[in-house]
């Protein structure tokens, strides 16, 4: 159970956030259809550090920097 | 307190009432009774006792508790004896003493470890003869067949240490977080503080080593502390969270309140302070009864006043099991030897032990013999020499396993101590550190700095491992008691090519047991070694998961159960509609009305009446729990254009449209409407079960799609109750209630009912020409009334879900999780032509990949007829024969609303070019076939001349 930095409501637990993606996972509306698809469906999978994208249960989305092998987190950042 | 100035308690064994003394584990008021005999081991059914003292115990497990209270598999050392507590032996068969299971022990040579992998070949029905006897043949304890009647609470806790264990070194580590100011918890399993010092005689500055450790939990409580007894930490998760499961009350012990309560502890730093369990000498029949771990043995007479045999021998690899010898000796114990299998054991214990004892040096015991169902004789190799040694108790001791399972974890890297044959807890990685003999350290004046400690036999080296057995003689030795593995199958394994740790683990089952193979997972984990020539800590490890201990699954439940396992939502009209006596049915966390019977009416007959009567006249629905959501802004259209994948911009203020919202593969997501409230202001409805996710779907797309917009969105589904009013007397009844002239079809106007600000909008999913009354939901009441008192003057009434089903079906309206279920894209439903053509909305990109676009072979929403007019079966496949793979399956059917028969809607290959055809809806799971012809989805006024007044 991960204690998360929310930047509006400071360190809560895990449960209260939803994981969504990580930055170059999302598709933008102006990508082309093909760059899209590569964007939705092929994913890194990083042996340590990587952004990922989260929403807090009071609406705030994150950007965390998180070790996947420590579970560390780093930075985060408002979205 | 001697045993004698405790007071009495009365339990029973197997039918046999017997007494005990208050503070007794189960396993110390048995053998106080001169029970010796109190399981039968899991496969080979041996006859076993008590080896142990705490959680570690692997052979005692029995049954606690009768009726709905009971409990398996609990350890006899591990529960504490209450009035009427009732156990039971367990895997035994017709008793524990004439246990035809032994059978198994004969013929243990055919199942060695892994035998069933080897065995029973042949048809599968030969299979499931085997299987109901070899079910019967093996196992722990019965689960319980009733559901658990005790109550199990959660609690939250925060502080900056959190300690692990209340032996000496827990207590202190609490003790000095406490003076230095920190906010301290300390969680302790057993019922008492003092771990290892309740089978000690030390006195720690002036007192008794077990009344040191209450003295020091009284001084934690006063210095603001929370000491947790019965206690047990099961996990460790990141940042320092760690859960714990406290018992309030002993398996099976009536009373009140929380039966357990599942802590859930954020701590800014942990110390662990769990220190070590002892480890079982390898030798043959290790497993007899009367064969004990050697500080269990010094437990039973130091902590309960228990003698445990009258003739003793210790076997031992170390110093500390010569305190059992003592300890049995000062109860009046004859100590016949005390095998030590060092070659030169030497210091101030020994020599003691040397004066009072016949010490060997250069001793290995090589077989316990049985007499009477226990051990009878000990057979050791002494210097080169066997000898035989009378004894009803053997104590032995292979050196000691520091518990590091939460440090592991914890993500805790291990260090290897070849000196002690043992893991030192290695770098921390997260808030942690380990004290005490966890860490290794055991002197008491190391553990407590400052303390006057007294201890009559002098300070003890530190254990080390016992020799590894390499089958000196021949027989079963143990080194998982509770899953019944051996020296032999660990070789077995090695043979057989499961070299690695965790191909022996699974192949043999060491370890996998209720007991994780606390006692013997290193003894086996050195045999390993020995088997494949390589240094111990080369041999591998395996992983440490939670929990520590059995949990019992209320626990984790907590409050959690029942009728609060989820939230219930009710609608804010919900009393309204028990008045007419509505049937609720839960839909997703909400209940709503299914339909609203009339005496001796059946719930299919009033469901077609009321669809019927909506045909007819008009009926009132509740369709309240629609998620709705307003969007309001300069930028509100980029919004509304970005998640709608139909038109948006041209719909012109005061009108709607039906609407589709797309997931970024281009799969239907929800569907709904749109309404234009005002230039810059929207009001989208969607689907009931997809509330949350339209939420969240709507907040992406606002903060990390479009990065902020000059718009606001607000979620408004429980602001407005919504009432649809439907059918051909629908207008009337609204323009009369309002008093003024009723919007288009698609149109909608402010009004007001029985003096209640209202929004109609004229939707229909009915079919016929309808009307969504919004309405303030805490005044919604007397709009309802009003609208349920109209309708029945205009000859119709209320209606529920099901009604609602059949109106729909008739008009192949779909439903977001029955049609459309995920695998769907607009072109499926037939609804392709109502796609936005410029783009730009979520999913777009994903609907032009050739899987999608190209029509060949999708499943698409087709019409079912019963051609025979029997219920088509949802979820049936359909089928040119029974057998076939299937080309599509059934969604939703219903009873024909306008017409006699029965249809159906249902996703079929290449259904739109296959109308006429006549297929098969198969469901062999409920044995039904119904011929159906396929058609348009479209079963009612195809014009669409109900909704033009």
């Amino acid at each position: 159970m991960l204690q998360i930095p929310c930047p509006h409501c400071g360190a809560r637990n895990q449960e209260e956030f939803t994981y969504e993606r990580t930055p170059d996972s999302v598709v933008r509306i102006s990508d082309a259809p093909d760059a899209a698809m590569t964007t939705l469906y092929a994913r890194a999978n990083p042996r340590g550090e990587e952004q990922e994208i989260w929403v807090h249960l009071c609406g705030q989305w994150l950007q965390l920097t998180r070790d996947r092998l420590t579970h560390a987190i780093r930075d985060v950042v408002p979205l | 307190m001697t045993r004698a100035e405790r007071g009495r308690i009365a339990f029973s064994f197997d039918g046999q009432t017997m007494q005990g003394a208050a503070g007794d584990t189960l396993a110390a008021a048995l053998i106080a009774n001169g029970v010796s005999l109190v399981a039968r081991s899991f496969k080979l059914h041996r006859r076993r006792g008590i080896m142990g003292s705490g959680v570690e115990e692997p052979s005692a497990l029995v049954t606690v508790g009768s009726g709905a209270h009971v409990e398996p598999n609990v350890r006899a050392t591990d529960v504490f004896l209450y009035p009427g507590l009732v156990a039971t032996s367990q895997n035994a068969w017709p008793s524990l003493a004439l246990d035809i299971g032994a059978v198994n022990s004969l013929a243990a040579a055919l199942i060695p470890a892994g035998f069933y992998y080897k065995t029973f070949f042949g048809p599968p029905s030969r299979w499931m003869l085997y299987e109901r006897f070899i079910r019967r043949a093996a196992g722990l304890g019965r689960p319980p067949v009733l559901p658990d009647p005790d109550r199990y609470g959660h609690r939250s806790a925060f502080c900056d240490c959190l300690v692990v264990g209340g032996g000496p070194a827990g207590l202190r580590a609490a003790w000095d977080a406490v003076q230095a100011g920190q906010r301290v918890i300390l969680v302790e399993l057993d019922a008492r503080a003092g771990g290892s010092l309740l089978a000690e005689t030390v006195t720690i500055d002036g007192m008794p080593g077990a009344e040191w450790a209450a003295a020091m939990v009284e001084r934690i409580r006063a210095g603001g502390g929370r000491v947790l007894l019965r206690t047990t930490a099961i996990a460790h998760w990141d940042d320092n969270f760690v859960q714990a499961v406290e018992r309030r009350r002993e398996p099976g012990e009536p009373g009140e309140g929380d039966a357990q309560v599942l802590w859930k502890l954020r701590a800014g730093r942990v110390v662990f302070a769990s220190g070590g369990i002892e480890r079982p000498l390898v030798f043959v029949n290790n497993d007899l009864p009367g064969v004990m771990l050697a500080r269990a043995a010094r437990e039973l007479v130091l902590r309960h006043g228990v003698v445990p045999g009258q003739r003793a021998v210790i076997a031992t690899s170390h110093d500390h099991a010569y305190r059992t010898a003592f300890a049995l000796a000062d109860a009046g114990v004859e100590v016949v030897a005390i095998l030590d299998t060092r070659a030169d054991p030497a210091g101030p214990v020994v020599a003691a032990a040397r004066a009072r004892f016949a010490v060997h040096a250069d001793a290995r015991v090589l077989r316990a013999v049985a007499r009477g169902g226990r051990v009878g004789a000990v057979e050791a190799l002494i210097g080169g020499t066997r000898m035989r040694l009378s004894a009803d108790l053997l104590a032995m001791s292979g050196g000691e396993t520091p518990v590091l399972h939460l440090h592991r974890q914890a993500g805790g890297a291990l260090d290897y101590d070849a000196a002690r044959g043992a893991f030192a807890p290695g770098a921390a990685r997260q808030a942690h550190e380990t004290h005490g003999a966890a860490a290794g350290i055991h002197a008491l004046a190391a553990i407590l700095p400052g303390a006057t400690i007294a201890d009559p036999l002098g300070t003890v080296t530190p254990p080390v491992a016992g020799p590894v057995w390499r089958g000196e003689v021949p027989g079963k030795a143990f080194v998982d008691f509770q899953n019944d593995v051996t020296t032999d199958d660990l070789a077995l394994a090695q043979r057989e090519g499961y070299v690695s740790v965790e191909h022996t683990k699974r192949y043999t089952t060491l370890g996998m047991a209720t007991d994780q193979g606390k006692t013997g997972a290193m003894v086996a984990l050195a045999q390993i070694a020995d088997l494949r020539g390589l240094p111990l800590p080369e041999a591998g490890l395996t992983t440490f998961r939670p929990p520590y201990t059995p949990v019992t699954m209320g626990a984790f439940a907590g409050p959690a159960r029942g009728e609060h396992a989820g939230p219930i939502r009710r609608l804010p009209l919900a009393a309204a509609h028990d008045a007419h006596h509505a049937l609720w049915v839960p839909a997703g966390a909400w209940m709503r009305p299914r339909a609203y019977l009339q005496p001796g009416e059946s719930l299919g007959a009033a469901s077609l009446r009321e669809a019927r009567m909506v045909r007819a006249s008009v009926g009132v629905v509740d369709v309240s729990s629609l998620a709705k959501f307003e969007i309001a802004g300069p930028d509100a259209l980029k919004v509304v254009e970005t998640v709608c994948a139909t038109p948006v911009a041209k719909l012109a203020v005061g009108r709607g449209r039906y609407t589709l919202m797309l997931r970024e593969d281009g799969m239907v997501m929800d569907d709904g409407t749109l309404w234009r409230l005002a230039e810059d202001r929207w009001l989208i409805t969607s689907s009931t079960g997809g509330a949350a996710r339209m939420a969240r779907h709507l907040s992406y797309a606002m903060d990390i799609l479009l990065s902020h917009p000059r718009a606001a969105v607000i979620e408004v589904s429980e602001h407005w109750a919504g009432l649809a009013v439907a059918g051909p007397r629908a207008v009337a009844v609204l323009a009369e209630l309002t008093g003024e002239p009723v919007p288009a079809h698609m149109g909608l106007i402010d009004a007001v009912i029985a003096g209640v600000p209202v929004r109609l909008l004229a939707a229909s999913y009915s079919g016929e020409r309808a009307f969504e009354v919004h309405v303030a939901a805490d005044a919604a009441a007397a709009v309802f009334a009003a609208l349920v008192a109209a309708a029945q003057g205009a000859g119709g009434g209320l209606y529920g879900l099901d009604a609602m089903d059949h109106l729909r079906v008739e008009k192949g309206h779909v439903v977001i999780g029955a049609e459309a279920d995920g695998r769907t894209t607009p072109a499926d439903l037939g609804l392709g032509g109502m796609l936005r053509k410029a783009g730009g909305y979520i999913g777009w990109q994903g609907l032009t990949r050739p899987a999608l676009a190209n029509p060949a072979g999708r499943r698409q929403l087709v019409g079912l007829t019963a051609t025979t007019g029997q219920p088509i079966p949802e979820g049936a496949m359909l089928v040119g024969q029974p057998g076939d793979d299937p080309a599509g399956h059934v969604t939703t059917s219903a009873p024909r609303v306008a017409g006699e028969g029965q249809i159906a809607l249902g996703l079929l290959a290449d259904g739109a070019g296959r109308h006429g055809e006549t297929l098969l809806a198969w469901s062999p799971t409920r044995k039904q076939t119904v011929p159906v012809m396929v058609g348009a989805p479209l079963f009612y006024d195809a014009e669409g001349a109900r909704y033009r007044d």
